[in-house]
């Protein structure tokens, strides 16, 4: 593992372009500073003396600045082990509901399960979401407390997993990004300073295209792909970038993906998987059921062995939807026949 | 009383995430108070008053909004302390990128929106570099893959600060940044405090009203480009 002063050695002694080919990420810090255009065949501050003095200068730096900057930037760079490898379970402990009633449950999910969570509008779905997302520690207005691993957290442990816990996935959100959807892969495989990026965004267009109804091609702009695709592509970029143990999925729409799959390809890269749905399709393949009412967790609901056994009825009634639709689509008369039950 | 100093480009949810700031700080009504530096008008005024929370607004109109800041903050600490309140936030517009409104040791938040592109952390400057806190909105409508592109290229510019995705219109992550504000400085004064990074320089013929162009109206300190033949 590099120290900040490893790489300060590193700058003081080869040239910029050896700096660059082993860690490409200088290229991105240089042109934060309006630097792209530096000498690299020589020492990084024998580079800088050639500089315009302004350049730094707006920037509030002087050369020494700027290198130990940079040695700072690539030792947070290349950090690959993070505080949220190695959750491998969360538990729920429950807390109060909205009328002050305890809600007298503890939970533990393990990586590869998949939790569904059900109940009408504005019953306190979110408020659930919400504590996994801030890891509360009774201290939110529920007062459940979560735990990672069977351990509670003190807050620096909090403030470190925050944002990185809990990937997101729900129906309202887009592409905005002008970009191919090879252009989008590659961008976020940099992000995740992937060592394979070319065999990551292989994995992940390919997974994409199964999991959309309709195929796409890796030139198309993200921005132009259909709702399917689109969340197609967001679970498997989820599934194969995205480190964050815990999914969060609101609702994955109807057409145009295979959303079972979808939720067993993220069951597979052992995520903790949430999905709050009313789709009895989803909600019955999750091993549990989180039933909330009154802004607290009603019951836990194991999927039962007949309710798996009608899950074989309520496939057959989704294809049977699925056949309707690709009919409609390509452009066939709905008859009685084709509805047949 | 303790001060927060909050930044961002105009429309980025300053308001909505101070609203919802306030909100979750469950502090009596009238102990939270807001300076908001704008440039010409703002209707921000009308939303604080909604939620009956103390506010005075200031305009930079024709000067620096920087400049104007940096003028008026001791004033407005001391009309704070004056008012009773135990928390004040100011609220600046930062219109130029290269506004910092930022204090030492005041806890100092830069609001930035996931919808304004994705290289948009690289080129906002002091503003977000010198923040403790960057707090991101409106990741709700945009893919999870964004979110970590537009968290990555936050940190290229800022090694150090705390990112929190917030939702102004659920107030979701305002927990979060409520509990990392709970540890904010005290204070009854900031006369001798320094900036964090100076205030954009000019003086020229310009600043003064000047409206011709051409060379032999600008004097002063002005910055020319270099046009490549």
């Amino acid at each position: 593992m590099m120290t900040a002063s490893d790489f300060m050695t590193l700058l003081n002694n080869e040239d910029l372009s050896l700096v660059i080919e082993r860690y490409p990420i200088t290229l991105d810090f240089l042109a934060n500073y309006r630097l792209s255009d530096i000498a690299t065949d020589r020492l990084l501050l024998d580079a800088l003396m050639g500089v315009e003095d302004e350049i730094l200068e707006e920037f509030g730096f002087e050369p020494y600045d700027l290198l130990y900057n940079l040695a700072i930037f690539l030792k947070t760079f290349s950090e690959t082990r993070t505080t949220i490898d190695g959750v491998t379970s969360i538990t729920i402990n429950g807390g109060i509901n909205k009328l002050k009633q305890p809600e007298n449950i503890s939970l533990t999910i393990s990586a590869g399960e998949v939790i569904s969570v059900v109940g009408p509008t504005g019953s306190g779905k979110s408020r659930l979401l919400n504590d996994i997302e801030c890891l509360a520690q009774r201290d939110t207005p529920t007062r459940r407390q979560i735990m990672i691993n069977n351990r509670s957290l003190d807050d620096t442990q909090r403030f470190e997993m925050d944002g990185k816990l809990v990937a997101q996935l729900s129906q309202n959100m887009n592409f905005v990004m002008d970009l191919t959807v090879r252009e989008f892969l590659e961008m976020h495989a940099k992000c995740r300073l992937s060592p394979n990026v070319n065999e990551v965004v292989e994995t992940c267009f390919s997974c994409a295209n199964d999991l959309a109804g309709e195929k796409f091609s890796d030139d198309t702009k993200v921005t132009q792909l259909s709702g399917g695709q689109s969340r197609a592509l967001m679970i498997a970029d989820t599934a194969f970038m995205s480190d964050s143990p815990i999914v969060l999925i609101d609702e994955i729409e109807n057409a145009g993906i295979d959303r079972r799959e979808a939720i067993l390809l993220l069951a597979k890269r052992e995520k903790i998987i949430f999905v709050s749905t009313h789709d009895p399709l989803l909600a019955l393949n999750a091993d549990k059921r989180i039933i909330i009412k009154n802004g607290g967790i009603d019951r836990i609901i194991e999927t039962s062995t007949e309710e798996r056994q009608s899950l074989v009825l309520i496939e057959k009634l989704d294809n049977q939807l699925l056949k309707l639709r690709n009919h409609l689509r390509s452009g066939d008369l709905i008859t009685k026949e084709l509805i047949n039950l | 009383m303790k001060l927060i100093t909050i930044a961002g480009p105009p429309s980025s949810g300053k308001t909505a995430v101070i609203l919802k700031l306030i909100e979750t700080l469950k502090m009596p009504l009238g102990s939270i108070g807001v300076v908001k530096f704008d440039c010409l008008t703002s209707f921000d005024n009308l939303s604080y008053e909604a939620a009956q929370v103390p506010v005075q607004m200031g305009f930079s109109g024709k000067t620096c909004p920087d400049h104007y800041f940096v003028s008026n903050i001791e004033d407005a600490v001391q009309w704070g302390i004056e008012s009773g309140f135990k928390l004040l936030i100011t609220e600046s517009a930062g219109l130029c990128n290269r506004c910092s409104p930022y204090i030492n040791s005041i806890a100092s938040i830069c609001v930035i929106d996931n919808l304004s592109g994705v290289n948009t952390p690289r080129k906002i400057g002091p503003m977000l570099k010198f923040a403790d806190i960057v707090v991101v909105t409106k990741g709700d409508i945009v893919s999870q893959a964004e979110r970590e592109v537009f968290a990555f290229n936050i940190k290229q510019v800022n090694l150090t600060a705390r990112i929190i995705f917030i939702n102004g219109i659920t107030g979701q992550g305002t927990f979060m940044l409520a509990k990392y504000l709970k540890n904010t400085l005290e204070i009854d004064t900031i006369r001798d405090m320094r900036l964090r990074f100076t205030t954009p320089a000019a003086v020229c013929s310009y600043c003064t009203g000047e409206t011709r162009i051409g060379e032999p109206h600008q004097r002063g300190m002005l910055k020319k480009m270099e046009f490549k033949k």
